[in-house]
């Protein structure tokens, strides 16, 4: 079978941060009641949530398999691999057939990236309207922001590490526009 | 002469040089220079000239206020005009030219201008070049233009890089001098984020000019030592040459950083904006001298009485070796003070006020020098430098006492607070008598989303001008600041400031007070627009009683300097024109940036290939390397035909168009919109949101649907698949995807947010490429996987499946009237279906093609095109596509509007098909006239192109249209005139050109 190919093909770049392609992603749309609990029991299903734990708003949560996070009052984005993607889906959809709520593969849809280093807090700032200083913005909070002129959802891994999800279609603004905030003789110093 | 002499300087590295040309000749200065103070320490005393009459012009201040010495600097991909050789640090290889001159600085032409400035008075312009109104465009403006100028536009594109960076903060602190650093200590202490920006390279601002001391030791002590406690503070930023450019809603403000402007050779970007998001700000902004309007006060050697005493003590350059002082206040005796203690005579201090000043001029009058009260400068004399002044008595007309000859004038009207950051955002001023000045009124600040303030002024720039009243008002502010973020201020005792005690100001708007014409027609106020005394007057006169319309008609104060030194003088003259009172009269709008941006800081990153994001479908690269000649759609970038060698654009249309109704094409329609809508509400939702029936499509099946929105116009088509019980896909214009997605939610959320529906954009999930054309099941077949059988796939319908072993659901719907499937795939799968299918399409001669070919197959079916057929005032009626509304609904978004008188008129004008007589091809959007003329003058018309091609499959140019009463008009000839001055004739006919029965799509 021939194999699916990521938006940016692993592309890299070394400055004040390591900016990266993550490849390809699991990401799965929930859209539903999410104090239900057919919905909060598909979330566990989907990611190995411990018990009863979900994500607050703002929140990313990892599980066994997968980590869960809040995009609005009505929606979840769930990460897993990729190619389990179908796999989980159709664990979500078992847990939902009762009630209303819609769960889709938006793995395609998307491109993720990874800024990496002692200054992707610094490098994140340039693009992005939000308080990203270590002691607003921790790993576990996920923020859907404007990058530039992109929609964009970010969060972080580790304290020197961001993911950063956007539309496949701007991948490669996105990846440019990081590279550029990320020149190694572009420094803040403020973080 | 200015020079530069060996005490003083304490800026300056007088042993490293640097040399720097300015208009081609080479001059040496010192590292921690300006450009300013270095051209002055080599006699460079003209600068420029004057925007309107072009009189020679010198400095006239030290900072950002400066409105004469404006230079370009720079040269090719780093020219910039309108800097400010004040605020431009020197380096070496600096290259400047003066502006507004021609031939040259020395001769220029335009100073003719001044010989006949009586002809050239407030509002000449508005009431010279009125009539004839043809002669705005073509006679007028290149004539104002020419003659007017500052600086030349660059002509390379820039070479230097510029980013954003966005910050966060609980205090901002605008401005480092005293004021600045104290609130930061405050602000510092208490725990508080603190970022703390100041313009200049250096901290401390003016204080430690000024001289005094602070809790007994000089005030360069305090600055060290405030800087180092700053810098050890974890919760503390800094930020030297970084200016506050503007303070807006809710907390926000912009910082200006120029990070390599004083060493262009530095990598890395040269400016940076700080878009600041701060709970408080505190503005320490300092205050302003205001210059004296006496005649001949914008001679080159007549200076603001402050810069000069900045000139000679942080550069160690004396602007002139005779100097004259004219003063309302007692400010200006330090200048005097500071002159004679650096060797220079000081011949007069001229001090408008009958009494005198306190104890500086006590001071001045031990140290030798000649105080004379209740006098004033009646003309300075020189044209290209001061060469003398005439004195007369302040209260008189000008009649001269006495001539004195000197080479230098200072002057003092008294210090105006910078209230511009507190105003940006509706900051209120008040009037403050005894200094004659406006001071931010802390009763009516900028205020927030709560209603409270959230800018503090501090310091000079809150009207504290006393050095110790400047940290005391500096410590308060920044407690009350702090408080208001939240935090607890520590209780400090603000260190103590001491400074000579000084006597009241006397206001002088005018110098002398009652002068003549010939003197108030030379007396400047706004230097950078060429304003005088006698402008202000004469607006006042012709009935400009707001400062709004006086500043418009006489243009004060709306220079690039946007009148720092002339507002307050500006509207004191027009106050007294009017007799009325100053506060009455009022200011007009602060507006930021406080000093002019530069345009690269204000588009950040956003340059090249980030110029703005472009939208790659999957395939892009191939479409890239197989000849593309891209067309914008929305953000995407989609082929608009495939070139090969030799070939125009033109003939890979005709051939891509021939080629798929031959054989068979490929087209990339990743870009249609893709939205999934689910739940139990789903029917009844689309139902509402098409004009035709949604709810009834069986799964399985597609169906052509039209979206209207509550007004009846067509804003949308597209075809809608029944994925389930429960699910439909609707699939989107290009153009269309985020805009329908967000139409969807909006009636959702808002309207029936208790039905139960979810969407979900899908646009760029899925690749989709149509494979089109007779041979297109043949391909498909080959490529094997599914059963594609008309039996097994009928027209409208479709299936889920494999081909070439890639996952697919393939849609059997046709916008070309070919055979024709519509193959989505999992974006990251989309290059590898299109490569197979090109293999095995190739021996069926597969072809892919564009965005044109789709236009022209569409065309010849007659099918229309959103935003062709359409343009917003457009009801599907009008487009013949009854059959897709729905008589049955109750209801959809539009069938009311429809409903409407206008709506049903049968006059609306109607789609047909339009047939050129001679076969070429009707111009795009042309009308069709009919007889007579309109109410304008304008031939009536009776119909409008909408969409036209040629057609290589008929051979002929086909067009569509609306045209009046046009489907009952088959055959008639219609007259069409282009632009091109031909007339075109065309016959109505049905726009369906070919395949009217639908076999082929049907096949």
């Amino acid at each position: 079978m021939t194999e699916p190919i990521s938006a940016l093909k692993m592309a890299g770049f070394d400055g004040l941060a390591r900016v990266e392609d993550c490849g390809l992603q699991g990401m799965i749309t929930l859209r539903g009641d999410l104090s239900a609990r057919a919905v909060k029991s598909s979330v566990t299903a989907a990611t190995g949530l411990p018990g009863p734990k979900q994500p607050r708003p703002l929140q990313i949560i990892a599980g066994k398999s997968g980590a869960a996070a809040w995009m609005s009052p009505d929606e979840m984005l769930l990460l897993c691999p990729y190619g389990k993607t179908g796999s989980v889906l159709a664990a979500m959809q078992e847990k939902l057939a009762k009630v209303h709520a819609l769960v889709v593969d938006v793995s395609d849809a998307r491109a993720l990236l990874q800024v990496a280093g002692p200054c992707a807090r610094e490098v994140m700032a340039k693009l992005c309207p939000l308080d990203l200083s270590p002691e607003n913005f921790r790993p576990g909070t996920l923020r859907r922001t404007r990058m530039a002129q992109i929609p964009a959802a970010l969060w972080m891994e580790d304290d020197a590490t961001f993911r950063v999800i956007c539309f496949r279609s701007v991948a490669d603004y996105a990846f440019n526009l990081l590279k550029t905030a990320a020149h190694p003789e572009a420094g803040v110093g403020y973080f | 002469m200015s020079t530069r002499i060996t005490s003083h300087g304490r800026l300056i590295d007088r042993n490293t040089t640097v040399s720097f040309t300015f208009n081609g000749r080479s001059f040496i200065g010192h590292v921690g220079d300006t450009l300013a103070s270095a051209l002055l320490a080599n006699d460079q005393m003209m600068i420029g000239r004057s925007f309107k009459y072009h009189r020679p012009r010198g400095l006239v201040a030290s900072g950002a206020e400066e409105p004469n010495a404006l230079v370009g600097l720079g040269t090719g991909a780093r020219f910039e005009p309108n800097q400010r050789a004040t605020t431009t640090e020197l380096f070496d290889g600096l290259s400047a030219r003066s502006q507004n001159h021609w031939p040259s600085l020395e001769h220029d032409i335009g100073a003719i201008n001044s010989m006949f400035a009586r002809f050239l008075p407030a509002g000449f312009y508005y009431k010279t070049f009125m009539y004839p109104r043809s002669f705005w465009k073509s006679v007028y403006e290149p004539f104002i233009r020419q003659s007017a100028g500052l600086g030349q536009v660059p002509t390379e594109r820039d070479a230097d890089t510029y980013e954003h960076f966005y910050a966060f903060a609980d205090v901002l602190v605008i401005g480092g001098g005293v004021a600045g650093l104290q609130a930061a200590l405050t602000a510092g202490r208490s725990g508080a984020k603190v970022l703390l920006i100041e313009q200049s390279a250096h901290w401390g601002g003016r204080a430690p000019v000024d001289g005094g001391s602070i809790d007994g030791a000089p005030v360069d002590g305090f600055v060290e030592q405030a800087v180092s406690e700053l810098e050890e503070m974890p919760n503390v930023t800094l930020r030297s040459r970084c200016m506050g450019a503007g303070v807006y809603d809710h907390g926000y403000a912009l910082g200006y950083e120029r990070l390599t402007d004083h060493a262009p050779t530095q990598p890395g970007p040269r400016h940076r904006l700080w878009r600041i998001r701060a709970k408080q700000i505190v503005t320490a902004t300092g205050a302003i001298e205001r210059p004296l309007a006496f005649a001949g006060n914008d001679v080159p050697g007549v200076m603001l009485a402050s810069a000069m005493r900045d000139y000679v003590v942080n550069y160690g350059v004396t602007p002139g070796q005779r100097v004259i002082v004219a003063t309302n206040n007692d400010d200006a005796y330090r200048t005097a003070i500071t002159l004679h203690k650096a060797g220079v005579q000081v011949l007069r201090i001229l001090d408008a006020r009958n009494s005198g000043g306190g104890p500086l001029m006590g001071e001045a009058r031990e140290l030798g020098m000649r105080i004379d009260c209740g006098r004033a400068i009646g003309k300075v004399k020189g044209g290209k430098r001061v060469t003398g002044v005439s004195i007369c008595a302040q209260e008189g007309q000008g009649g001269a006492l006495e001539d004195v000859a000197c080479d230098a004038v200072a002057m003092s009207g008294g210090w105006s607070p910078v209230v511009h950051l507190w105003s940006h955002c509706g900051g209120k001023l008040t009037w403050d008598d005894a200094y004659a000045m406006f001071r931010p009124d802390p009763q009516r600040p900028p205020t927030g989303a709560d209603g409270l303030g959230y800018v503090t002024a501090a310091g000079a720039a809150n009207g504290a001008l006393a050095l110790d009243a400047v940290l005391a008002d500096a410590t308060v502010a920044a407690s009350a600041a702090v408080r208001a973020a939240g935090f607890k201020p520590k209780s400090v005792a603000p260190p103590q400031g001491a400074a000579s005690p000084e006597a009241p100001l006397e206001p002088v708007w005018l110098m002398p007070r009652r002068a003549e014409t010939p003197l108030r027609m030379k007396a400047w106020l706004d230097y950078q627009n060429d304003v005088k005394v006698s402008d202000v007057q004469l607006a006042a006169r012709e009935g400009y009683e707001s400062v709004e319309h006086t500043k418009r008609y006489t243009t004060l104060g709306m220079a690039t300097d946007q009148g720092k030194l002339s507002n307050i003088n500006g509207l004191a003259t027009l106050a007294d024109a009017l007799q009325a009172e100053i506060p009455q009269v009022g200011t007009t709008t602060f507006r930021p940036p406080y000093t002019p941006i530069s345009m690269g800081a204000i588009a950040g990153e956003a340059r090249a290939e980030v110029f703005q994001p472009i939208r790659k479908t999957p395939m892009h690269d191939w479409h890239e390397a197989h000849g593309a000649d891209w067309e914008p759609v929305g953000h995407w970038r989609r082929p608009y035909a495939y070139k090969r060698p030799g070939e125009s654009t033109h003939d890979a249309v005709m051939r891509e168009v021939k080629n798929t109704r031959e054989a068979v094409g490929m087209l990339d329609a990743s870009t249609l919109g893709k939205i999934l809508v689910k739940g139990p509400d789903a029917g009844k939702f689309l139902d509402m949101m098409y004009t035709n029936m949604m709810s009834t499509l069986k799964p399985g099946k597609c169906r052509y649907g039209l979206m209207c929105s509550e007004n009846g116009f067509l804003i949308d088509d597209g075809v809608v698949a029944r994925i389930d019980d429960d699910a439909w896909l609707c699939h989107t214009t290009t153009g269309g995807a985020d805009r329908i997605h967000a139409h969807m939610e909006e009636w959702l959320q808002t309207e029936w947010w208790d039905w139960q529906v979810y969407t979900a954009n899908l646009t760029e999930q899925y690749a989709q490429i149509a494979v089109v054309g007779p041979m297109a099941r043949t391909v498909l077949e080959t490529l094997g996987g599914m059963d594609l059988s008309k039996e097994a796939l009928g027209f409208m319908e479709w299936k889920d499946g494999a081909l070439g072993g890639i996952p697919v659901r393939v849609y059997r719907i046709s916008f070309s009237g070919e055979l024709s499937y519509e193959i989505a795939v999992p974006a990251s799968l989309g290059q590898a279906l299109w490569d197979k299918i090109a293999d095995v399409g190739a021996a069926y001669r597969i072809m892919p093609y564009g965005t044109e070919c789709l236009h022209i197959l569409r065309a010849e079916k007659g099918f229309i095109m959103i935003g062709d057929e359409t343009d917003g005032t457009v009801i599907p009626q009008d487009l013949g596509l009854n059959w897709a509304i729905s008589k049955k609904k109750e209801d959809f978004l539009g069938k009311r509007a429809q409903e409407r008188s206008h709506m049903t008129d049968p006059d609306r004008w109607k789609l047909v098909g339009l047939e050129t007589t001679d076969g070429s091809t009707l111009p795009d959007g042309a009308y069709a006239v009919a007889e007579g003329v309109n109410a304008n003058g304008q031939r009536n018309v009776q119909g409008r192109v909408t969409s036209t091609y040629h057609s290589p499959t008929l051979g002929k140019g086909i067009a569509m249209g609306l045209v009046l009463h046009g489907p009952d008009r088959m055959g008639e000839l219609l007259e069409f005139p282009g632009t091109d001055g031909k007339t075109y004739t065309a016959k109505i006919t049905d726009p369906v050109f070919y395949d009217k029965n639908g076999e082929k799509q049907n096949d």
